[in-house]
């Protein structure tokens, strides 16, 4: 009811009061010029922002190491195990009274029976003794130790052999042949793979939610360091939200901040880590640090890990401290 | 243009006791009420509970006991989007002015309009305006802690007045000003009022009072007395 009524208040007042006591030229680019970026409501110095983007920094840092190491270990866990499960072997073991040669004919027979194996070999006397070689040297002659004969049984890829069958087939034949289809193993290795993950899992959640506990901490140290600028915000018309948002603002650059920094530092680590890794492949020691780490496959996947770890830290920051605003909020009210 | 007569009070209080803590009670049974567009100034000796009764209106405080009224509907009772409602149809000016000190006086004029969600561009020009309407045209981008007490006190004045209230508290508006700029002040206020907006004045300064007459509440001992204006104001 009242629109652009100040102007015709302004002016008469003016006046009346017989002079005016503008100075500012009143040139609209003078103005725009003048005017800089909005300062925040919440103000910088109220908030102990360094210390908070070094612990968020810290705590995304150790997250993002935990799920990286996870990653690594369900990334050689897949390795091996589609690298074993591919192979199965057929032992069979010399036997008084029995012929091996034969057995080993049947057993082969059996496995190229078997629906899903593409590839069956058969170790040779002779090159069943050349597997033994390193172990007992070449002075020994082993032409009369009883060596129980290999098989070696490949599949198709994707097929899953009916070893059920297979191992029908084999005890048809007699007690000499066995298969071993390494599923013991495997199973235990998968076992103890997924505690691992499921302890690194753990991990991240627990440095998340220190982190998250930390912000809110400084949201209500904060909050209570600003009350009075909460209040006058309240008084000229502000309502819960947007004072929460104005917080939240604040506290969301800062998890950006800190998270971007203990992300930065992980991958670092990890990039570091794969370089290393590729040096020592022609070393010595290669083979048995494939053998534990996989080939340190830790990839483009590892790295959008990190960054979904740093994401959640920032999104997590800016939810705890919008959270803890409101609820100071209501207990101010 | 005084429509005290027939509109429904915008405040009433109904046997409002105030005390803080466990101390003496400040404002004992007060019953009054605050018509829309009308004007009237609050005095009382120094410690009476001035700036206690005006917390009380703009809502910053809770009665001990008593009701409070506002627009028809209980405080007590109104939800925290009604009480934010109401604040943004209420301008205040305070005792001690509470302006932000991180803000400049550009920005703490412009509170209210941004409180709400406004683009700066949408009222920088009535800001500019006012601004330098109260002589602080060259202080836009100052901070508080570097002005004056006067020009302080016409930075909290304007941030009441910016987004043209319903109602107008104002507490010591004028405590840190020369005369003349007082009398300037006042008829601002004045003006406003013209225009359909209910002002609350506390002030001790009778100078002040006498320049236009109003309805009086006087408080003291706790109690309120109010004398009627004698006169409709004067002519223009
Ligand atoms: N937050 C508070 N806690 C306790 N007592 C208070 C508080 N605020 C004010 N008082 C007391 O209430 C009484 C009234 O204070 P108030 O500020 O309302 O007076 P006033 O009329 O505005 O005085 P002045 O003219 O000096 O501004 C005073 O005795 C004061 O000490
Ligand atoms: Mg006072």
């Amino acid at each position: 009811m009242r629109g652009g009524a100040r102007g015709t208040a302004a002016s008469e007042a003016q006046e009346a009061s017989g002079k005016a006591r503008v100075t500012v030229p009143r040139t609209a680019a003078g103005e725009a010029t003048l005017f800089r970026r909005q300062s925040s409501l919440v103000p910088q110095r109220s908030i102990a922002g360094r210390s908070l983007v070094m612990v968020i920094a810290i705590m995304t840092f150790l997250a993002c190491l935990a799920a990286g190491a996870a990653h690594l270990v369900a990334g050689a866990v897949n390795d091996w195990t589609s690298s074993i499960q591919s192979e199965m072997t057929i032992e069979v073991r010399p036997m008084p009274g029995r012929d091996i040669e034969s057995d080993v004919a049947a057993a082969a027979e059996a496995a190229r029976k078997t629906t899903g194996i593409s590839g069956v070999k058969v170790y040779t006397r002779a090159e069943s003794e050349a597997l033994l070689q390193p172990w007992v040297g070449t002075g020994l002659d082993v032409t009369d130790l009883p060596i129980p004969r290999m098989i070696t049984l490949s599949q198709e890829p994707k097929a899953r052999p009916d070893t059920a069958d297979l191992s029908r087939r084999l005890a048809a034949i007699g007690p000499a042949a066995s298969l071993d289809d390494h599923r013991a193993f495997i199973s235990r290795l998968s076992t103890m793979a997924n505690a691992l993950i499921v302890v690194a899992v753990g991990i991240v959640a627990l440095v998340l939610a220190a982190s998250a506990l930390a912000v809110g901490f400084a949201t209500r140290s904060a909050v209570a360091l600003n009350h009075e600028v909460v209040e006058v915000l309240h008084l000229v018309g502000a309502d819960d939200n947007f004072v929460a948002r104005e917080f939240q603002r604040r506290f969301f650059a800062l998890g950006i901040e800190g998270g971007a920094l203990g992300a930065a530092a992980a991958a670092i680590c990890y990039f570091i880590a794969g370089i290393l890794s590729t040096k020592f492949a022609s070393s010595a020691a290669a083979d048995q640090m494939e053998a534990v780490f996989g080939s340190f496959q830790f990839g483009a996947l590892g790295y959008a890990i990190i960054a979904m770890v740093a994401m959640t830290v920032a999104y997590s920051t800016s939810v705890v401290s919008r959270m803890t605003v409101k609820r100071r909020l209501r207990t101010m009210a | 243009m005084n429509d005290a007569r027939d509109s429904a009070p915008m405040i009433r209080f109904e046997h409002v006791g105030m005390r803080y803590g466990v101390g003496p009670e400040i404002l004992r049974d007060l019953t009054f009420a605050i018509a829309p567009c009308s004007f009237q100034f609050l005095t009382g000796p120094s410690g009476a509970g001035k700036s206690t009764l005006l917390k009380l209106i703009m809502l910053s405080l809770r009665p001990t006991r008593g009701v409070i009224e506002m627009y028809g509907s209980d405080v007590a009772r109104m939800s925290e989007t009604e009480l934010t409602m109401v604040r943004r149809k209420t301008g205040v000016v305070f005792q001690e002015f509470r302006l932000l000190d991180h803000l400049t006086t550009f920005e703490n004029v412009a509170l209210p309009m941004r409180v709400q969600g406004r683009a700066e561009a949408s009222y920088r020009p009535e800001v500019v305006e006012l601004l330098q309407w109260v002589g602080l045209g060259d202080r836009m981008h100052v901070l508080p802690p570097v002005l004056s007490g006067g020009e302080k006190q016409r930075a909290a004045i304007a941030r009441a007045l910016i987004a043209k209230p319903e109602f107008l508290i104002a507490d010591e508006p004028t405590g840190n000003v020369d005369p003349t700029l007082a009398r300037r002040l006042l008829r601002l206020f004045v003006e406003l009022h013209r225009l359909g907006t209910a002002i609350i004045i506390a002030t001790h300064d009778y100078s002040l009072m006498e320049q236009f007459e109003a309805r009086r509440m006087v408080l003291g001992d706790g109690r309120l007395h109010i004398h009627e204006a004698v006169l409709e104001e004067p002519q223009r």
